[in-house]
């Protein structure tokens, strides 16, 4: 009798895990409109929850105080980073969350491992000596070849994703210096490093008893994460929390093998795929090469970027006045934003001021480039929060043609996706990157705080055009003016 | 066991690979999916799609239950820790994407 109740168990469990699969493809299909993305998510919570009543129930678990306090502690932190941090933070919290589930995956590995295994010849007398226990040889279980290999990728991609997330989290919000942090012979000792782990990993995998070279490998896997990311500058961020995003669904999807559990190889192929795809459209928005974003800061020197010629150029200053005036003509209105308008917290200023413009009869429209912002789809979101409709924000793609029989075109923090330099000067770093052509609009005004080049380091041929007018100061003080000056 | 082995024509000493075998039907299959699904995702929906991705591999969360419930005391502490770390990404993943999603409205869904 107990046999084919736990023989049910196991069916009900498979059964919950299918379903959740079912219902993550399903829900992320919901996600090709804004109309059903809630459905869809809905439906992969749904999905989520039933996979995990399913595993409660089953039959390999002994105690549930340690997953009692996991799941408690996990939802008291989870809650208020879900529902209070502010959309401008989205970028920092996107790349906690990555090391947050990269994390949980190589503690699982370890602990796997450590299962199958113990500490070794090596770790176990030293950890008796230490603490009396004796951790060496556990009643082995041992593991398949083939789960070792996916173990071994297991540890490897969670422990590099979690430290190289942390550095990502850190530099977007600031912790960390944004440049890169770059130092003599950082190639060649990063090389090494990867030999290092890959050599590390095979080594595990044939002699999974020399149980210390296997923690080496984790640590190794942790130290390389550090040495991926510090090199890259704050600009390059998109594609690196997309990179990261999909090494994270890697990891997962290991676990997958190693556990033989196939809603986890699922979830993770759908993660990393997703991250994946992100990744390479930001790369196309860059016109850079995966290679060039990763591995680009390596021994080159910072101020490599100032190739442009801008000597017997003169920029021209407006005020507030010219301004309203030359809005007030207008009849239509591109707005244009940039990490900028996320640094100085505009959007909400940005939109009172656009409800003014749509008032007196103006066409408001937005321009969105892939790469704006620290993150895929980051100008959008905030847009959104300020209550923006969604239906007059455009991709690159679908408005620059539009620019040419445009009134004005408002760059506001936006700066190295509206440089002419990548189409006009090929000596530039940026030159082929695809830009919003923001110079053929009748008017450019550009909201700024300074004259500082771009996170590229890249002077900015557009403020030199005959047709752009810079309006210095807080983007936020100056919407909110030219609003008060449209309303009298 | 022979039978099953029979059936997928391998040496009965190989089945040990069957698991690994599935496992790449599935992966690659989900890969695909993964792509056809995701590249229909509009650029509009990039932040939350990111986010919603996130939550969904929050699932690693299902095998850390199965760790910390082990009964080994060193699997108890690193599957509590791997359960505090998942559930946050599904709780805090799946909060914050809807919180997203519920801005983006239409310009008649906002007057």
């Amino acid at each position: 009798m107990t046999g084919v109740f736990l023989a049910n168990k196991a069916y009900l469990l498979h059964a919950t895990y299918l379903l959740a699969s079912l219902a993550f493809v399903l829900g992320l299909r919901d996600m090709n409109s804004a109309r059903t993305a809630r459905r869809g998510m809905f439906l992969a919570e749904g999905g989520m929850l039933l996979a995990i009543i399913g595993t409660l129930l089953h039959q390999e678990i002994v105690t549930f105080e340690w997953i009692a306090a996991g799941l408690v502690v996990g939802s008291l932190v989870g809650i208020p980073m879900g529902l209070w941090i502010p959309m401008t933070a989205v970028p920092q919290r996107t790349a906690l969350s990555h090391a947050f589930g990269a994390l949980a995956v190589a503690l699982v590995g370890v602990a796997h491992f450590y299962g199958a295994y113990g500490l070794g010849e090596v770790l176990g007398p030293w950890w008796h000596g230490l603490t009396g226990a004796d951790l060496t040889v556990l009643p082995v279980e041992g593991l398949t070849l083939f789960e070792r290999a996916a173990l071994g990728f297991e540890v490897i991609l969670g422990s590099l994703t979690f430290t190289g997330s942390l550095v990502a989290a850190g530099k977007l919000q600031g912790t960390l210096p944004g440049r890169p942090i770059t130092y003599r012979g950082q190639n060649i000792i990063n090389m090494l490093v990867i030999v290092l782990m890959v050599g590390l990993w095979g080594y595990v995998v044939a002699h999974p008893e020399q149980s210390h070279l296997f923690y080496a490998l984790v640590g190794v896997s942790l130290v390389f994460g550090l040495s991926l990311v510090l090199p890259i500058g704050s600009a390059d961020m998109p594609v690196v929390i997309a990179i990261l995003n999909s090494y994270g669904g890697l990891a997962a999807s290991a676990t997958g093998f190693a556990l033989s559990n196939n809603v986890l190889i699922i979830a993770g192929a759908l993660d990393g795929g997703s991250g994946l795809i992100l990744s390479l459209l930001m790369c196309k928005a860059m016109n850079r090469s995966w290679g060039n974003v990763l591995f680009g800061a390596f021994g080159k020197a910072p101020e490599a970027g100032q190739a442009a010629d801008t000597e017997g150029l003169v920029v021209k200053p407006t005020d507030l006045e010219e301004a309203h005036m030359i809005l007030d003509m207008a009849e239509s209105v591109i707005i244009v934003p940039g990490f900028g308008m996320a640094a100085a917290q505009a959007q909400h200023a940005l939109r009172d001021f656009a409800i003014q413009l749509e008032k007196k009869g103006v066409k408001v429209r937005y321009a969105i480039h892939p790469v704006a912002g620290r993150m895929p789809g980051h100008m959008n979101v905030l847009l959104a929060e300020a209550n923006v409709p969604y239906d007059q924000l455009f991709d690159l793609d679908h408005i620059n043609d539009d620019f040419k029989t445009t009134s004005v075109a408002l760059v506001v923090g936006a700066n190295d996706v509206v440089n002419p330099a990548a189409k006009e000067d090929p000596s530039s770093p940026i030159f082929g990157m695809p830009i919003l052509n923001v110079d053929e609009a009748r008017t450019v005004i550009i909201l700024k705080r300074g004259m500082s080049p771009g996170f590229s380091g890249v002077e900015n041929l557009l403020f030199y055009k005959d047709n752009a007018r810079m309006l210095f100061g807080d983007a936020k003080a100056s919407l909110a003016t030219l609003a008060a000056k449209m309303k009298e | 066991m022979e039978e099953l082995a029979k059936h997928f024509n391998l040496p009965v000493e190989g089945l040990s690979f069957l698991p690994i075998l599935v496992g790449m039907y599935v992966f690659l299959l989900a890969v695909i999916i993964g792509y056809l699904v995701i590249s229909k995702v509009p650029p509009l929906l990039h932040t939350p799609l990111m986010s919603a991705t996130n939550a969904i591999s929050g699932i690693s969360l299902v095998a850390s239950i199965v760790t910390a419930g082990s009964a080994k005391p060193v699997s108890q502490v690193l599957g509590m820790l791997a359960v505090t770390a998942a559930t946050i990404n599904v709780v805090g993943g799946f909060l914050i994407t809807d919180r997203m999603l519920r801005m983006f409205k239409k310009k008649d869904q906002i007057q």
